[in-house]
């Protein structure tokens, strides 16, 4: 009799505000994807287009919180997820999009929508309201690993992950540690 | 016969007086240290180079190495709470590395690749302190500062310009210019100064000069802060 196929783990990732280029740095572990795609199978996320976070293994977050649909996603993953990654910069520390933090949310939005003639501030309902402040995310939910680096290189995106998948306490050396 | 303590097990030489940091140097030790520059008396500040004599806590910069002393300082212990130590330190400022013109020549942040912080773990106070651009050819970022004090004790005990000072207390202790205005601009400061060359972090930038190395090699790209031919490095900026 042939042995179970072993499951497989299930894998969610989301951009919240953040860029893109960590999911792109996740991209660049290469051909290694095909030898992840042994191991893993992806829920939600960029890759597959499912909108909903389902029951997953590990969940992946790039970028932080800077409006409350993040939030309501973050929540999500961390809801359905048994181990949450903070991905990249943003995730970890709030990042490039944090640099707002200095300025009043009202000022900002007066200078990008009202400096033009007959500018106004986007109302539309189905926008999500943007934060006061952008936040990184440990600081709203239990995160249990964290990938920093604007982005990440994608070898130590692997390493993280292949660690975890062998079971081991994630550990990125001198040469893939970096905050920049 | 010299005189000898140990460090982790290491038998260290010293001569009298000298600190445990300034033998442990000597000697190829590292222990981690911000505020601590051999070229100028200890501060005793940040922390980071505490170590346990005979199984006290004490900070390595400031204790005079002794006869016998049994120090330990690479130990998870000790490593933990210097990675806390510069958690905090990360969150009370703006460190935004991937913007910042002394990264990968950081040592705070060097120091945190060292410890291994993958996170700052605490909530950020996302501080707005005003730069002060008023120089020509300098430029102070406040929200970097970790109040060291080693632009201070340079510009007052080698410069003998007293530019810099630390003011309140606590929480609120800031780094602040001694002038009227209290701007740089208006004080003698030149970019030729020991005050111009000594800050770990990236409060003092020279304009028209960021990002001059590109990355890969700057000086922690190539190698650890624990490796110890970075001390021996001359400072340029």
């Amino acid at each position: 009799m042939n042995a179970p196929e072993k499951k497989k783990l299930r894998v969610a990732t989301c951009s919240l505000a953040g860029c893109f280029g960590c999911h792109m740095s996740l991209l660049d572990i290469d051909e290694r994807i095909l030898t992840l795609l042994e191991y893993v199978e992806f829920d939600r996320s960029p890759i597959t287009d499912i909108k909903h976070c389902g029951k997953c293994d590990i969940g992946i977050i790039e970028g932080g919180l800077c409006n409350a649909e993040n939030v309501h996603v973050l929540r999500e993953f961390r809801e359905n997820c048994s181990i949450l990654i903070a991905m990249g910069a943003c995730a970890v520390n709030g990042g490039l999009p944090a640099q707002r933090n200095s300025l009043s949310l009202p000022e900002i939005l007066e200078e990008v929508y009202c400096s033009m003639a007959n500018g106004i501030i986007p109302n539309d309902p189905e926008l999500p309201l943007p934060l006061n402040k952008v936040h990184p995310i440990h600081e709203v939910v239990k995160v249990d690993y964290f990938i920093p680096g604007c982005p990440p290189s994608g070898d130590a995106i692997w390493k993280v992950l292949t660690d975890l998948l062998a079971g081991k306490q994630p550990e990125l050396s001198h040469e893939l540690l970096h905050y920049d | 016969m010299a005189k000898t303590f140990t460090i982790d097990g290491k038998v260290v030489p010293f001569e009298e007086g000298e600190t445990i940091i300034q033998a442990a140097r000597k000697a190829g030790v590292y222990i981690p240290h911000l505020c601590y520059h051999p070229e100028f008396k200890p501060h005793g500040s940040c922390k980071l180079c505490t170590v346990k004599v005979n199984g006290w806590q004490t900070a390595s910069c400031t204790m005079r190495a002794g006869e016998n002393m049994v120090v330990e300082s690479n130990t998870d212990e000790l490593n933990s709470e210097r990675r806390t130590l510069t958690q905090m330190l990360f969150v009370e400022g703006n460190h935004f590395c991937p913007a910042c013109e002394r990264s990968g020549e950081c040592k705070l942040q060097a120091t945190a690749y060292d410890l291994g912080m993958m996170t700052p773990h605490f909530d950020h106070f996302f501080p707005n302190r005003a730069v002060d651009a008023s120089h020509p050819d300098w430029m102070l970022d406040f929200n970097r500062c970790i109040l060291c004090s080693l632009c201070v004790r340079a510009s007052r005990d080698v410069d003998s310009k007293n530019v810099f000072a630390l003011t309140e207390r606590g929480i609120k202790t800031k780094l602040i210019v001694n002038s009227k205005s209290g701007k740089l601009g208006d004080t003698n400061f030149s970019v030729t100064d020991k005050a111009a060359q000594v800050c770990p972090v990236g409060v003092h930038i020279r304009k028209r000069r960021g990002f001059a190395v590109p990355i890969g090699e700057r000086r922690y790209d190539k190698a650890p802060i624990s490796d110890l031919s970075h001390e021996a490095a001359v400072e340029v900026k």
